[in-house]
């Protein structure tokens, strides 16, 4: 067992645990500071991965971005939404949640019996990446070649979603303005 | 080293935790929650993938692209959860039922 294995392994089970916590958890808070565990740890398997860039930018938007305005979200509506958890005290199977687990698990054996049909490390277009020596190896820089790319190769997606950002950072300010003055 | 097949079980495993939640949560920031656990499983997979594209860096751009997409998500979703909170004093999408009239 290398050492990369056993990170591996530390980190899959940190998010998943943390991933598990944050959907049983009936404490919306918890659930909302256990997912900051989670964003981490799946940072930790994007370096595992060797997508560093991808990592950092996880860490900078997810973490510094979205967690930040999930909490303002939650403090901002108040105090009704803690009381969730009084209401099913007691009950320690909810039957409401019966459906969604029997979903989830059903869902999970036919991914699982894809993944392990489709056998993705065998595929031909990976094989022939790997023949070509065009696998990215724990010693390649890959930074400069993600910024050549996003410039010409991805420059008229790149364009696209900045277009989309601006209408969603427009259409957000326009949802969260006062009513009655329009 | 590690196999593509441990990432993608992973993922897998994420992806399902995140549509539990969306199916089941009584709170519709943890339905956020759930929805962005699905996409950080689906930017795994790019990712995992993406190790094997060194020339055009396919599967990381396009990472990159989905986590900008998922910021935007949230911005615009949760305004609608604030203007929601405003109008119904609760954010249960079980208690919403009415349209605006």
């Amino acid at each position: 067992m290398t050492l990369v294995r056993l990170l591996f392994y530390t980190m899959s089970f940190i998010a998943i645990g943390s991933a598990l916590y944050a959907a049983l958890s009936k404490n919306l808070v918890r659930s909302i500071f256990i997912f900051f565990v989670t964003l981490f740890a799946l940072a930790g398997l994007y370096v595992i991965a060797l997508a560093d860039f991808v990592a950092v930018t996880q860490v900078v938007i997810y973490v510094g971005g979205i967690l930040v305005l999930i909490l303002f979200a939650f403090m901002l509506s108040g105090r009704e939404t803690l009381n969730v958890i009084e209401q099913h005290k007691g009950k320690f199977i909810n039957m409401a949640k019966v459906p969604a687990v029997i979903l989830a698990a059903l869902f999970l054996a036919v991914i699982v019996n894809i993944i392990l049909k489709a056998d993705a490390d065998k595929l031909p277009w990976v094989k022939q990446a790997i023949a070509q020596k065009n696998e990215i190896t724990p010693t390649s820089s890959t930074i400069d070649n993600i910024g050549v790319n996003l410039m010409t190769t991805y420059l008229l997606p790149f364009e696209a979603i900045s277009v989309l950002l601006l209408m969603a950072l427009v259409g957000a300010a326009h949802l969260s303005r006062k009513e009655g003055r329009a | 080293m590690i196999t593509l097949t441990d990432f993608l079980l992973v993922g897998a495993l994420l992806f399902c935790t995140g549509m539990y939640m969306i199916v089941s949560k009584r709170n519709s920031i943890q339905v956020l929650i759930g929805i962005e656990l699905m996409l950080n499983a689906a930017i795994l997979n790019l990712v995992a993938f993406g190790k094997y594209d060194k020339l055009n860096n396919g599967g990381q751009v396009f990472a990159l692209f989905a986590i900008v997409l998922a910021a935007a998500t949230t911005a615009v979703a949760l305004a609608i959860v604030l203007n929601v909170y405003r109008r119904y004093k609760t954010i249960d999408p079980d208690e919403i039922k009415n349209l605006r009239d």
